[in-house]
């Protein structure tokens, strides 16, 4: 690549802070990026489909797979029976998620054997075809179910602090109730997918969607009983993700690769939609049992809070899940006397999972719902309750599991955002509006988030990146982020690029492969860009430290007079371009090439105390939103939006912006319109787009105003910023309380509605006639 | 007789002889021609990723049309015009309008579902010139994104008509030299696809294999393949035969031929009926709308009802033909039990006849749904009334019609509230919602009061419309209107 020619410009294009767009915006709308259905197939490729439970719980008498096996273009069947090692792809190495069942099915959809064809069409044709008898045992399906048995998939956790129960006893005012909270489909656009290729010497390439290519590269080694160096996973890119590729891309990956080990040829299992949905674990649905002492004012003085999860046949990631679940059991809130208990109750249902906000979003619906009773218990606003009960700066800023509120923001952010959007104002014109009595009626909601950054597990807050310099002065990076179209590749670049100050375009992006970083963790937790971002900075660093070190040297200046200037380095007195420099320090065998590592300091967590600090820092922000209803059928508009939120100083403002509209309206989605419906034989009923229903364009508010609040994290963070990905999502709880809001008008806002969610059309309707009744009772 | 498929993949024409009767668009592209820029999110028509756009000639000119590759069967592309993803760029490699705002306005995150709404864009930037906010929702409604939030892609629709460009090749002139009036019959392994160019033709082909299956926009027959894995041995595909592609308008009634697709009735039927275009606006979405026939809603009884409940409040007549045999009945009639249908062998659809609505009949419908557009009916509910004298009152006779109505979803017919029985169909959520909606237990009380005659619920509902759609009793229009998001 010719050196471009010196110049005075100021800045570099594309650093950090700099809106630049995504990484591979121009392929995306060329239909020029490649998704791993689009890579070019191996000669010999065998296409590999599952075979799966058609029934929730039973004992399995018989598997015949004789028809299968001889229908057309069947190559190999395979079974339990042919893992040459661990018959497991859970992620926590429990030995509860079996890759095929062998005696025991415990949900619908669960795999039993895997038939690989010379099409994709033969395998799922043949799929079909198995005759499989079973014993039929109970299931237990949901949480109302699970709850008396209490079986769980792991050992719950309990936050606590001071003394709950005497607390409420002793508290003016007391209240308590049970909010049930939906699930949630991931529905990311590109579905499951994996491609394995043989290698020699047991080698296996895996192309794996997956946002934790190093777990599947363990799980592949233990199915295949090899080493991990023998497993090479690469993931370039995900069509979204969202928590649903953090442990749920196993199966396929695992069953792709033995099927390419058992015959020697490359082997890629893709999922049907309807089977993606059938398959894979969902957010956990909650039942979340609250019991609160406050006094007149509204102060809270003992919360109790009970989080009871369907979490599946297997354990997956719900116990770190409803753990989270309890630590956002607060969500912005101080209680003064708390306890925060979790049930990760096990169910015969597909194993939940990840979801963008990891349980802290059903942590968060609880606690507004809790503020939500006591404001109309006594009669006040909902945010004048919020703001009594915010963590405090000074005191009042213990958290349930003991660590130190530092960073509060949200009494600013708050305020901001109130006088901003004439909330106040607007609250009242809507009163006015729906004290004429119309059929539409309005609503309209503030409500807060504070979210923990940082994995629980403290041992995930690691992160490797690689950086190679080449002798003309273009770079490449790897780190061990996955890009799910969030845009860590672009930030992690920006990152490399304000270091090195060269252009963005300089900066060659490689897909993440655990043969170039190892032993990463999930790109997950919000935590992609706080810890590659710095892993990636620390190996730029140190090469740059060693360009320094030899121009130094070579040109006799000392080192403060050596500047990285955009796309050029001055030394002394003479400036020359960033590819000049890099080639003489070729010549001059100086090391171009470095890895980088980081670790996040000062966190520490005790689970079986419910002590620690197990935050680095806390994610802020708030929204308005506003609704209509329909009070005679329950339908409603989401009219306007108003969100201000706390990225520290951004690395990418329209990357954050971005992030926080999608969050938002995922948030919201979640809480209106997209309802899992299992039927009484545990069989998921809404297992396609056609009814399960994600926000549509018409969706996205008329009035959708999204802005950054302006301050840098107070922890030295990459370039000061905060973490984006989950924290917008819980403000979509402002619509839920919006639309709560309006329905209280029917019974002129004297009866807390208590919504449950999601707040179909229908679901509005119930509650607004239940509240009707409730307020025609005297 | 032709025994070769063609159309023009971009501008190059394509002759295909020995063709999967029900093969995808969508896999032709991705499996056989390696064009991967076409995605499959759902393969089922409901999510938009595999979205291409369709030229074929209508009126002399090329009518270009976003349509779901996923469940469109590639011989139905005959004399038509295949634009995909990879066909935008400039020759110079630079971006498209379209395709250069996506990217200006930061519209992809994880880019999967791009292609599709770049195509659903492309379409719309080649047919209409700055649309409204609504209009774009409305066109992006069978898009679905789920990383983005709409509102970046809702920027790029208005910022792509500011940036220079320069309007395809027209392809006219390519596509009329494929224009003729042989019915193609193509196929492979025995099976066999027929596309008939005249009404002689179908009815000589129907004769030959009563059993065929017939398709129009395959928008339900097309999941039948990708989701059910059903083989068809035959298929007859109506979407060339000129006949039954005619809207007819007379004094009192309209007729809408069965291989019309809602986007071509859609103007028309809204004029006449605007709550039935409020119904079609979000029947399916654009591209389920751009090949999808009120005559094969019709004709396969499709459990999700869409258009049935409101031709029945309406009146509306089925004609059906069978060679030169025609024979005509009310459209509730047609429907026997779930899933059967009063369609005799070898016999089609023609045209539904719709009655004109006179001075004093006010027709509304009113479709409840989890989510506003692109969504099965929880509650469908289609009510016809004629108003004596202005006094809200209800007809004694045309109200034991809609009662009727209310009634047929008991019996599992097409009426409001149809709810899916179905255990094998996928789209059975609307079950669950459907008989636990407790809309439809006003529905229920509703027709109990109209048996004595009394219509208050009806009359208020009426009062309401009446109030968001033209002036109050003072003369004013209120606003904002009554009624959630009409138009």
């Amino acid at each position: 690549m010719p050196e471009a020619p010196i110049t005075e410009r100021k800045r570099i294009q594309g650093g950090v802070h700099a809106s630049q767009c995504h990484d591979s915006a121009h392929k995306h709308v060329a239909g020029e990026a490649i998704y791993i259905d689009d890579i070019a197939e191996p000669a010999g490729l065998l296409h590999v489909y599952l075979g799966l439970s058609t029934v929730a719980h039973a004992h399995i008498r018989s598997i015949d797979l004789a028809k299968v096996a001889a229908a057309p273009g069947v190559v190999r069947v395979v079974t339990a029976a042919d893992i040459p090692g661990r018959n497991d792809v859970g992620s926590m190495g429990l030995g509860d998620e079996p890759l095929f069942a062998t005696e025991l099915v415990e949900t619908v959809g669960q795999p039993i054997f895997a038939v690989a064809a010379k099409t994709r069409e033969q395998a799922r044709r043949a799929a079909t075809l198995a005759e499989i008898t079973y014993d039929r045992l109970d299931p237990v399906l949901d949480i109302a179910a699970a709850r008396p048995e209490a079986k769980l998939v792991f050992s719950p956790l309990r936050l606590e602090r001071g003394d709950a129960a005497a607390a409420i006893a002793a508290a003016p005012r007391r209240l308590e109730g049970r909010i049930a909270i939906g699930g949630q489909e991931h529905f990311y656009l590109e579905s499951q997918i994996a491609l394995a290729i043989p290698g020699e010497d047991g080698d296996m390439l895996v192309h794996s969607s997956t946002q934790h290519p190093s777990e599947i590269q363990h799980i592949v080694s233990h199915v295949l009983h090899v080493p991990s160096h023998a497993v090479t996973v690469e993931a370039r890119r995900m069509g979204g993700g969202f928590g649903g590729k953090e442990t749920q891309a196993n199966l396929f990956a695992a069953a792709a690769a033995l099927v390419a080990r058992l015959t020697g040829r490359a082997a890629k299992l893709r999922p049907d939609r309807d089977d993606d949905f059938r398959i894979t674990g969902k957010r956990h649905d909650f039942e979340a049992d609250y019991r609160v002492g406050f006094d007149q004012d509204g102060r809270i003085h003992g919360v109790d809070l009970l989080l009871a999860a369907r979490c599946g046949y297997s354990a997956d990631l719900s116990g770190p899940v409803t753990d989270r679940a309890c630590f956002h059991g607060d969500n912005a809130y101080f209680y003064p006397d708390v306890l925060i208990r979790s049930l990760p109750l096990k169910t015969n249902t597909v194993s939940n999972t990840a979801f963008r906000g990891f349980g802290g979003p059903q942590g968060v619906v609880a606690a507004e719902r809790i503020i939500e009773e006591i404001a109309y218990a006594v009669g006040k606003d909902p945010l004048e309750i919020r703001k009594l009960n915010f963590y405090g700066t000074a005191d009042r800023n213990v958290t349930p599991y003991h660590q130190i509120v530092t960073d509060n923001i949200l009494p600013e952010l708050i305020a901001e955002l109130e006088e901003n959007v004439d909330y106040q104002a607007r609250r009242a014109a809507i009163r006015a509006h729906n004290a004429t009595g119309p059929w539409l009626r309005k609503g309209i909601a503030l409500t807060p988030v504070k979210f923990g950054i940082s994995f629980t597990a403290t041992h995930f807050n690691q992160a490797g990146a690689l950086v190679h310099v080449y002798a003309d002065g273009s770079v490449q990076l790897n780190h061990g982020g996955t890009e799910m179209g969030q845009g860590l590749y672009t930030k992690v670049a920006q990152v490399v690029a304000e270091e090195f100050q060269l252009d963005l375009d300089r900066i060659r992006i490689t897909a993440t492969n655990t043969g170039k970083v190892p032993n990463t963790s999930a790109t997950a937790a919000s935590s992609g860009a706080d810890l590659n971002g710095m892993a990636a900075q620390a190996a730029a660093r140190t090469i740059k430290e060693r360009l320094i070190e030899f121009a130094a040297g070579h040109w006799h200046v000392a080192r403060e007079d050596i500047v990285f200037l955009p796309n050029r380095v001055r030394i002394g007195s003479q400036e020359m371009g960033f590819g000049e420099l890099t080639a003489q320090a070729y010549r001059a065998r100086v090391s171009l090439s470095s890895t980088g590592f980081y670790k996040t300091p000062d966190i520490h967590w005790d689970r079986a105390a419910g002590r620690g600090n197990p935050f680095y820092y806390f994610g802020y922000g708030a929204a308005v939103s506003e609704v209509t209803i329909d009070t005679l059928t329950g339908e409603y508009t989401l009219d306007r939006v108003d969100i201000l939120h706390d990225v520290g100083r951004s690395l990418n403002p329209a990357i954050d912006l971005g992030q926080i509209e999608g969050g938002f309206i995922q948030g919201a989605g979640w809480l209106t319109t997209e309802e899992l419906w299992w039927d009484a034989e545990g069989r998921l009923r809404t297992h396609a787009p056609s009814t399960y229903k994600i926000p549509a364009c018409g969706d996205c508010p008329p009035v959708f105003n999204v802005r950054l609040f302006d301050g840098a994290n107070r922890q030295p963070t990459i370039y000061r910023s905060k973490a984006v990905g989950e924290p917008p999502l819980m403000l979509g709880a402002s619509v839920l309380h919006a639309l709560s809001d309006a329905i209280a008008s029917v019974a002129d806002y004297r009866l807390c509605p208590q919504l449950d969610t999601p707040a179909t059309p229908e679901r509005v309707l119930f509650c607004l006639e239940r509240l009707k009744r409730r307020a025609a009772t005297p | 007789m032709r025994r070769t498929l063609r159309f023009l993949l971009g501008d190059t024409l394509r002759e295909i002889e020995t063709v999967d009767p029900t093969l995808t668009v969508l896999d032709w592209l991705r499996i056989e021609e390696r064009l991967t820029g076409t995605k499959e999110g759902c393969a089922e028509g409901d999510c938009g990723a595999c979205t291409v756009v369709v030229g074929r000639l209508a009126g002399g000119r090329v009518c270009y049309e976003a349509v779901n590759a996923c469940i469109r069967f590639l011989a139905t592309l005959d004399g038509c015009q295949l634009l995909t993803v990879e066909h935008l760029k400039r020759p110079d490699g630079s971006l498209h309008p379209v395709q250069q705002a996506m990217v200006d306005s930061h519209g992809s995150q994880c880019g999967f579902c791009t292609p599709g709404f770049v195509m659903s864009l492309f379409a719309l930037w080649l047919n209409e010139d700055r649309p409204g906010t609504q209009r774009i929702k409305d066109v992006l409604a069978g898009n679905l994104c789920r990383c983005t939030g709409y509102a970046p892609i809702i920027a790029a629709a208005h910022a792509m008509y500011d940036l220079p460009a320069d309007r395809p090749a027209d392809a006219t002139v390519q596509l009329q030299a494929l224009r003729d009036d042989e019915t193609l019959s193509i196929g492979a392994a025995g099976r066999r696809f027929h596309a008939p160019g005249t009404l002689a033709a179908l009815a000589a082909l129907l004769a030959a294999e009563p059993d065929a299956t017939l398709v129009a926009g395959a928008t339900d027959v097309g999941l039948w393949v990708t989701k059910f894995q059903r083989v068809l041995p035959s298929v007859i595909y109506l979407g060339r035969v000129a006949e039954l592609r005619r809207i007819e308008e007379t004094e009192t009634a309209i007729e809408i031929g069965s291989g019309v697709t809602y986007s071509e009735a859609l103007p028309a039927l809204a004029r006449l009926y605007p709550d039935l275009g409020e119904l079609l606006r979000r029947l399916g979405a654009l591209q389920v709308r751009n090949v999808g026939t009120i005559g094969g809603n019709i004709a396969n009884g499709s459990p999700i009802g869409d258009t049935p409940p409101a031709l029945i409040a309406l009146g509306a007549t089925l004609v059906l033909r069978q060679g030169e045999t025609r024979r005509s009945l009310p459209l509730e009639d047609f429907f026997l039990a779930y899933g059967k249908q009063d369609r005799q062998k070898g016999e089609i659809a023609e045209f539904v006849s719709i009655p004109k609505l006179t001075g004093e009949t006010k027709f509304r419908a009113y479709k409840i749904t989890k989510r506003f557009d692109q969504d099965i009916s929880a509650v469908c509910g289609a009510f016809l009334v004629e108003l004596a004298a202005g006094k809200g009152r209800a007809h004694p006779h045309r109200l034991r019609r809609h009662g009727r109505h209310a009634e047929a979803r008991g019996r599992g017919r097409a009426g409001p509230a149809r709810p899916n029985l179905d255990a094998r169909d996928h789209r059975s959520g609307a079950d669950c919602a459907g008989r636990r909606f407790h809309a439809a237990r006003r529905l229920a009380r509703l027709r109990r009061l109209s048996r004595h005659g009394r219509v208050q619920s009806a009359a208020e509902i009426l009062r309401r419309d009446e109030r968001s759609r033209g002036r109050d009793a003072a003369g004013r229009r209120p606003e904002p209107g009554p009624c959630l998001r009409r138009r």
